[in-house]
């Protein structure tokens, strides 16, 4: 399987090719949306600031092509801590920025409660909100994944939160609709469970 | 709730691993390929991975070793060592390490870390804090593998390293490294009350009560250690049933979801 990883010149590319591949994938790194065609996975990692980030994505001319290839359902994007984020209508990082408005919401500044320290860092609870997502298929409710991020993607549908994580009162850990989704932790450094995440997300339905 | 974490430190040059007391004295304990082999299968929370030569001897940080390294590695890895420009970060980031320690270039420029911080985002920049206390018992802050005084106080550098958009702080005791006589308390919980991003608490661990201390007393959210593991047969697992049965919040079998994966 063809999975395209999105160089925007800014993710931990090494770490995510590298998972993927251990969970059976054919990584293409790639810095153009020319490589979208014959792609059946996505992948839009992220380390670093929003609108940084929509800048560069909008450089290479990404947003419209990757709306393009996910209007096959078959095509399946997922998107990474800042690569999550990316996909709300707009963020308010350093400065109020449109995102790829693949999913509804808005990503906002964690805001720490009694104790809690921000950047949230470290391993957290992910609980399920949606029954039966296959994203979390096999991986059991209140699994610890790993989590390093300062913003959180504030989702205008219930439904579209398929997890949830209990840090700064509740945010939303991992999203999906249709055929995109996001995570706000990182599967690649979360060890098996995050393996486990990573061949859900590249099985194919019905397999 | 957030776990706290306990860290392997893992400090290389020229491809070995080593050990030192108070940043000197350095012991050769192996080679670095297989100890995190060993860390990745037992399911460590994270990695921290230090070249120690590489600013004095004002080389860059080494991709291709680091490239090899991290593809062994599927937690969370930092890499310290070296890094003086935002360049070096690019080039570690696409190598595999997904967060990097600035210690030196941080004194000699510190805009470093405020221009890391806005192209990579604050989660990925480690500010490594080395303090050694003088006999008067007033800390100062160390840079160039300990060897060098900058002037600086540990809690106002931190946070003009938090102004500056700094994630975590990685903090040790020169005078406790190396000697697993427990961590400085008195360091670590200064620093953690005058920011509010995590701080790691690292030189000193040598019984798992060290550990405990360092988040009950010193208010760290994770332990970073080194000779406990090299040389004791304390393991980082034992260290969190530990603090578990002490009634810290910690990943542990339970929610690592081991039974129900399947391989490949």
């Amino acid at each position: 399987m063809k999975v395209v990883l999105i160089n925007y010149g800014m993710g931990n590319l090494g770490s995510v090719a590298r998972a993927l591949e251990e969970c059976g994938a054919t990584v293409e790194i790639a810095e153009n949306p020319t490589s979208l065609v014959g792609a059946e996975r996505i992948v839009l990692p992220g380390v670093g600031a929003f609108p940084d980030a929509m800048a560069r994505l909008e450089a290479a001319r990404w947003p419209g092509e990757l709306s393009e290839a996910l209007s096959n359902p078959e095509v399946r994007l997922l998107g990474i801590c800042l690569g999550m984020q990316l996909l709300a209508d707009k963020g308010h990082e350093v400065a109020e920025t449109a995102g790829l408005g693949l999913i509804p919401g808005e990503v906002v500044r964690l805001v720490a409660g009694q104790g809690e320290r921000v950047p949230h860092v470290g391993w957290n609870e992910v609980r399920h909100r949606q029954a039966s997502s296959p994203l979390l298929a096999g991986i059991g409710d209140g699994t610890d994944f790993y989590f390093v991020h300062s913003y959180q993607f504030r989702a205008s549908l219930a439904s579209d939160i398929l997890a949830a994580t209990p840090y700064c009162g509740e945010f939303a850990s991992v999203v999906g609709s249709g055929n995109v989704f996001g995570t706000q932790f990182h599967p690649e450094k979360s060890s098996r469970p995050g393996m486990q995440l990573l061949k859900n997300f590249l099985a194919r339905p019905g397999c | 709730m957030l776990k706290v974490r306990v860290i392997p430190t893992l400090l290389w040059k020229d491809f070995g691993l080593v050990k030192g007391v108070g940043f000197d004295s350095w012991r050769r304990v192996g080679t670095i390929l297989p100890a995190i082999k060993v860390y990745n299968t037992r399911d460590v929370d994270e990695l921290i991975l230090v070249e120690i030569t590489a600013t004095s001897e004002e080389r860059e940080p080494d991709y291709e070793s680091v490239a090899d390294l991290s593809a062994e590695c599927f937690v969370p890895l930092t890499i310290g060592g070296g890094i003086r420009t935002v360049e070096h970060i690019t080039r570690l980031l696409h190598a595999g390490a997904d967060k990097v320690s600035i210690n030196t270039a941080a004194y000699e420029k510190p805009s470093l870390v405020t221009e890391a911080a806005n192209r990579f985002g604050a989660q990925c920049i480690v500010a490594s804090i080395d303090v050694r206390r003088s006999p008067d018992g007033r800390y100062e802050c160390y840079g160039r593998s300990g060897t060098t005084a900058t002037g600086r106080e540990p809690t106002e550098w931190a946070r003009e390293l938090e102004d500056r958009g700094a994630g975590e702080i990685l903090l040790t005791s020169v005078d406790r490294d190396g000697t697993m006589s427990g961590y400085d308390l008195d360091l670590i919980k200064r620093v953690s009350e005058s920011v509010r991003m995590p701080v790691i608490a690292s030189g000193g661990a040598g019984e798992y009560q060290h550990m405990l201390s360092a988040v009950a007393h010193g208010g760290a959210s994770a332990v970073a250690a080194a000779s406990i593991f090299h040389f004791t047969p304390k393991t980082p697992l034992e260290a969190k049933r530990f603090l578990a049965k002490n009634g810290v919040a910690v990943r542990t079998e339970k929610n690592t979801n081991r039974s129900v994966i399947t391989e490949s």
